[in-house]
């Protein structure tokens, strides 16, 4: 047993955190925040050259070969990055859907009874099946043109991430093959996102902690602030544990454990962040807020509190 | 990133689990908590069986009279005795965790050999002589002074919350030999007999009922300074390779014993009709959440000790485990209170004693706040707080 990364891992990690800083970088975060655009295809393609997208597809079909461990690290580095994109979906659809292992088709994904994130600006459409546990769930492809010509914009509490209601049933496709396990593969991808924003919190109420003085002191040389960043890491690392370990087995209570301790990590993470950011942490100049926002949205897509507790109860003898 | 164990492994834990099925069934029955003489035999027969099997001080280096097995066989002995209900280490704690790795690590030659043989074989048990009165969280704020005469040191002061202290041969003490230096510089580490004359013992009860620790009252008790492990005013350091040893692996076998009990409040929920409550049953699926990771946190830490390679002394890792483990274990328990309902205040129900005990995990080996000081400083790097 060696649970830990390995020196491939490492270097595949070190590799999307140098691709995102470069490309996506919190000034052009800020940007890109302030144009109000969702998906930057220029960057869609690029991220799909890099692999993110074929990453689990076989080599024999164009893919790179590797498997969710990996897959949980490039979305990790996206949640600390806050890039936004219907980033799950399109790697979800790599393979059966034209262009989405390269990046040139932005895939949405509908769960019916949710908001559909990116619609307006995707070009298919993949359905979930019904089912409140990760188990019943299948998946199939749809035509993108009349769901979107059916819904009505949301006015979407996270900036990055345009939200569309849909009222009608959608009439999907064939079902995909292995599609039954896409909800799962979701939620874990949506966990890694979690615990990268997560961390980042973490990083950046630290950072705040020991430069803001008061009192002619740090502030995180005061206990009250010190303990706050404390809890934060120990959210972050336990969750960090449950997510890597639902990557390997890829069990499906093993992954809504990891859901929704990494959803937990992330929403109280940023909350605490914001907290020991003070005023600060309440304005739009703070990146505090849009972690939060994500975080939030993010805790009600693939896998909810409640849909993962009572998977994880279920598993109880 | 990998959760597979190698075939050595899985070799070492079939192996184990076949003389477990063997030797457990002629265990003679527990004693009562009070009962301290036969806690105290039940304890030593225990450790004395795992010693004839060659399973005592598994995880200690061979030249210390340990096996020098891998952090990994050891969690595996830890979940396969605790799965198949074996006794705990009890009594042996402190030897075994605490008294014996640090004599390993720091002590002479003649020291080892002194002292861990017993320790190994059970024929000696050691006590903790570390916490104050006024010197707890605090622990380099400890009064209890040594002062050498001859061949010896002569300590007067006293000791609290010493787990065993009623039924030790062995005292590991932190005694004040320099009261002009630095509070954490004039600190020596002795082992003190506990029959030595002017050693008093007086139990506390705990809130529990039982009496699981106690007082220790010195009077001018002669420690030979050949007892002295380390050098003299270096206790402090010696003391922290004690510390990072309890925090390290000490509660590993009982996240293994909570997932056992969550099991058992599912059976127990389904039995009374209290399953079909959600808001019951999502609190226990969300502690099964809570213990699973807490597993996996616990085998990235082994994996962790083991890449940075034999003997390493288990890192910062453990507060971050400690903190959350301590909380999730009062959780559990509270959640079993709900699931016993009415008899929830029946003593002789399964589980309430455990709730109370429960109270002691967020202020014994390091309060929550002290872990979470640690963290924020060693681990974050926040500076230091006045």
């Amino acid at each position: 047993m060696d649970f830990q990364l390995s020196d491939d891992q490492r270097a595949l990690r070190a590799g999307v955190r140098e691709l995102l800083a470069g490309r996506f970088g919190r000034d052009r975060m800020r940007v890109a925040l302030d144009d109000g655009t969702g998906v930057d295809r220029a960057l869609w393609r690029e991220l799909g050259e890099a692999g993110f997208f074929a990453l689990r597809l076989p080599e024999a079909e164009g893919g790179v070969g590797l498997g969710l461990p990996e897959a949980v690290l490039l979305f990790e580095e996206a949640g600390r990055s806050l890039l936004p994109g219907p980033l799950i979906a399109t790697h979800l659809a790599a393979g059966p859907v034209k262009g989405a292992a390269q990046g040139e088709t932005v895939v949405a994904v509908l769960d019916p009874g949710q908001p559909v994130a990116h619609l307006g600006e995707a070009d298919a459409l993949l359905v979930l099946g019904p089912g409140n546990g990760p188990r019943e769930s299948g998946a199939a492809p749809a035509d993108v043109t009349p769901v979107r010509d059916a819904a009505t914009p949301v006015r979407s509490m996270d900036p990055f991430t345009p939200l569309w209601r849909v009222a009608d049933p959608v009439e999907a496709g064939e079902p995909l093959p292995g599609g039954g396990r896409l909800r799962d593969e979701g939620a874990l991808l949506a966990a890694a996102e979690q615990l990268g924003s997560a961390a980042r919190t973490t990083e950046m109420a630290v950072q705040h902690a020991g430069e803001r003085e008061q009192f002619g002191s740090p502030i995180g040389s005061f206990q009250a602030v010190k303990h706050l960043c404390a809890g934060m890491l120990v959210r972050a690392e336990l969750a960090r544990c449950a997510v890597y370990a639902a990557a390997v087995t890829a069990d499906p209570v093993e992954i809504a454990g990891a859901k929704l301790l990494a959803d937990d990590a992330a929403v109280r993470n940023a909350r605490d962040c914001l907290q020991v950011h003070g005023g600060m942490g309440f304005t739009w100049e703070a990146d505090v807020h849009l972690h939060l926002k994500r975080a939030w949205l993010r805790s009600g897509q693939w896998l909810t509190a409640a849909a993962a507790e009572e998977v994880l109860a279920g598993d109880l003898c | 990133m990998d959760l597979a164990y190698t075939q050595e492994e899985q070799e070492f834990r079939a192996r184990l689990r076949e003389w477990l099925a063997v030797v457990l069934p002629g265990l003679p029955p527990k004693p009562r908590p009070d009962d301290w003489p036969g806690r105290r035999a039940y304890d030593t027969a225990w450790q004395r069986m795992l010693y004839d099997a060659g399973y005592a001080g598994l995880h200690w280096p061979v030249d210390a009279g340990g096996r020098g097995a891998t952090p990994t066989q050891h969690l595996i002995f830890l979940e396969e005795t605790e799965k198949a209900g074996a006794p705990y280490v009890g009594a042996n704690f402190v030897g075994l965790l605490h008294a014996g790795p640090t004599i390993a690590a720091e002590g002479t030659s003649e020291q080892r050999a002194r002292w861990l043989p017993p320790v190994l074989s059970g024929d000696e048990i050691w006590c903790q002589g570390f916490s104050e009165p006024d010197a707890g969280s605090d622990l380099a704020a400890l009064r209890t002074r040594a002062v050498r005469d001859g061949d010896h040191y002569v300590v007067s002061g006293s000791k609290i919350w010493t787990s065993h202290a009623e039924v030790a041969d062995w005292c590991e003490l932190l005694v004040r030999t320099d009261p002009a230096a630095p509070k954490h510089r004039g600190i020596t580490w002795l082992a003190m007999e506990m029959d030595a004359p002017g050693v008093t013992v007086r139990p506390l009860r705990t809130l529990a009922g039982s009496t699981e620790f106690a007082e220790m009252f010195l009077d001018e008790v002669r420690v030979p300074v050949s007892h002295r492990v380390g050098a003299e005013n270096d206790g402090w350091r010696v003391t922290m390779v004690t510390l990072s040893f309890e925090r390290g692996t000490a509660f590993v076998g009982e996240v293994v014993a909570c997932r056992r009990t969550l099991d058992a409040l599912a059976a127990e929920a389904r039995r009374g009709g209290r399953w079909d409550d959600p808001v019951l049953r999502r609190r226990l699926g969300r502690l099964n959440a809570e213990f699973r990771a807490l597993w996996r946190l616990t085998q990235w830490n082994v994996s962790e000790a083991q890449r940075a390679g034999a003997g390493g002394v288990p890192g910062t890792g453990g507060s971050v485990f400690k903190l959350r483990y301590s909380h999730a274990r009062q959780e559990l328990y509270e959640a079993a209170a709900e699931v016993l309902g009415a008899d929830s205040a029946d003593l002789d129900r399964e589980w309430v004693l455990d709730r109370l005990s429960s109270l002691s995990y967020t202020i014994a080996a390091g309060t929550s706040q002290i872990q979470r000081n640690i963290v924020a400083e060693r681990i974050l790097g926040l500076p230091k707080g006045r």
